[in-house]
């Protein structure tokens, strides 16, 4: 890689929570979605979880809320290079959804969709023991719709396209199937510390 | 089960075309070869890049810069460029306040010095040309949607094509003597005289699906998150399916 004449870039902040080629976007939390926001009211939402599982299951609003509370803190990782640092989701854990669906031993992967139709896809090991959420809440307040409200899918580990807002529902697979930025040239599984952005890196 | 999985909610946006990952991960060396100051905030920087495989209007690349100790800075940015130009690139670049990247292009590059970049990305956004395209932009938005007008002119296309693009004042309408009848300005903060001045509103996008072609538009809005929040609520207002809208926001 060659170096950019007269190129300084901005000061050097040592910082071990952020992964090659991203940077710190401070305050701003910038809205990427491809699709119009949808109007969705809390009373109209719905997450069903489905597919290679002993139980079929679709919860309402008031359903999901009865299972226990859980919250992240810590950072979230966009690919297009900025990265925010120290936010805080409410929600319930998605160990709690997938606990009384019960997965088939087969499940290898899931398709994650949107009340738009937006869809993307990770292994099921991503989104068990503790590293996923749905989440209603940011930093105490109801989730805006711009950024997935009233509920999305947070998977804080991979780069934030996998965590889908306006989640819908789960299906549960034996096979990788390629939601929408993946099929638009985006990498299968995102993780930023490996910098997988785009296919076939 | 092994089917295909489609989910039983309406599709939001299919993506249009395959894209060659291969092309996409490999890092070019880009040798600018030309500036050109659309306004006092933007300007056009035009690369050479021979390996450059091609690209659809409306794709983007990633940028990098790097400086001695190592560092490296890496952007998106919309192609300006029509896909008919071929072996150079062109980006049109906003002076953002403090960035490193846009800094670095405003106040340091000259012709000669290169940069490397990966592409073309993402095929979401992209314009083959063959659907009637509406296209609604908003300062630099306007970038991908210039590569899709530029393209629908180099190729004399007979698919209808138009453009609202939105700007705060004339002497911050990026292009500005480029467009032609498929374009309608709106000024948000100071105009002309005689010509009014507000936000984009019902009245510039209603008439264009009131006389809509036969199939409907494909719409391409691109701009600011407050932007595309605004524009995309008019299309749907105006009638246009929410599934036949492709947004593209800056961040």
């Amino acid at each position: 890689m060659h170096v950019t004449r007269g190129f300084t870039g901005r000061p050097r902040v040592p910082d071990a929570g952020l992964p090659p080629g991203q940077y710190d976007a401070g305050d701003d939390w910038p809205v990427l979605s491809a699709e119009v926001t949808p109007d969705l009211a809390p009373t109209d939402w719905t997450f069903r979880v489905d597919g290679l599982v002993e139980e079929p299951r679709t919860w309402n609003w008031t359903q999901a809320h009865e299972l226990p509370a859980s919250a992240y803190e810590g950072d979230i990782h966009c690919v297009t290079s900025w990265s925010k640092f120290g936010v805080r989701f409410g929600g319930v854990s998605l160990d709690a959804f997938l606990d009384v669906v019960r997965p088939h031993a087969s499940a290898t992967h899931v398709v994650a969709y949107s009340h738009t139709g937006y869809t993307t896809n990770l292994p099921l090991s991503d989104v068990t023991g503790g590293r996923a959420w749905i989440a209603w809440e940011y930093d105490g307040r109801p989730l805006p719709a711009e950024h997935g409200g009233p509920a999305r899918l947070l998977v804080p580990h991979l780069y934030f396209w996998k965590s889908a807002k306006w989640i819908a529902g789960l299906r549960l697979l034996d096979h990788d199937e390629p939601g929408f930025w993946e099929q638009n040239g985006y990498h299968a599984r995102g993780n930023p510390w490996e910098e997988q952005r785009y296919s076939g890196d | 089960m092994t089917d295909t999985f489609a989910p039983t909610t309406r599709f939001a946006v299919p993506g249009r075309i395959a894209v060659s990952n291969r092309a996409a991960a490999v890092w070019q060396t880009a040798t600018l070869t030309e500036i050109r100051r659309e306004t006092p905030h933007a300007s056009t920087f035009r690369f050479a890049v021979p390996g450059w495989s091609g690209h659809l209007a409306g794709q983007h690349l990633m940028l990098r810069l790097r400086a001695e100790d190592g560092y490296v800075a890496q952007r998106h940015y919309s192609i300006a460029s029509h896909p008919d130009d071929t072996g150079h690139v062109e980006l049109t670049l906003d002076h953002v306040e403090g960035g490193e990247v846009s800094g670095w292009f405003h106040t340091v590059a000259a012709p000669g010095d290169t940069v490397e970049v990966r592409g073309p990305l993402s095929g979401f956004f992209a314009w083959p040309g063959d659907r009637p395209a509406l296209l609604l932009g908003a300062g630099s938005g306007v970038v991908p949607l210039m590569s899709m007008l530029r393209q629908h002119r180099a190729r004399r296309l007979s698919v209808p094509l138009r453009l609202v693009v939105s700007a705060r004042g004339p002497e911050e309408l990026i292009y500005a003597r480029e467009y032609g009848a498929e374009t309608t300005t709106v000024f948000t903060r100071t105009a002309p005289q005689g010509v009014p001045v507000g936000r984009m509103a019902a009245a510039h996008v209603a008439p264009l699906l009131a006389e809509q072609p036969p199939g409907g538009w494909e719409a391409y809005v691109c701009g600011s998150n407050g932007f595309a929040e605004h524009a995309s609520r008019l299309l749907v207002e105006a009638g246009q399916p929410v599934d036949r809208i492709r947004i593209e926001r800056f961040g």
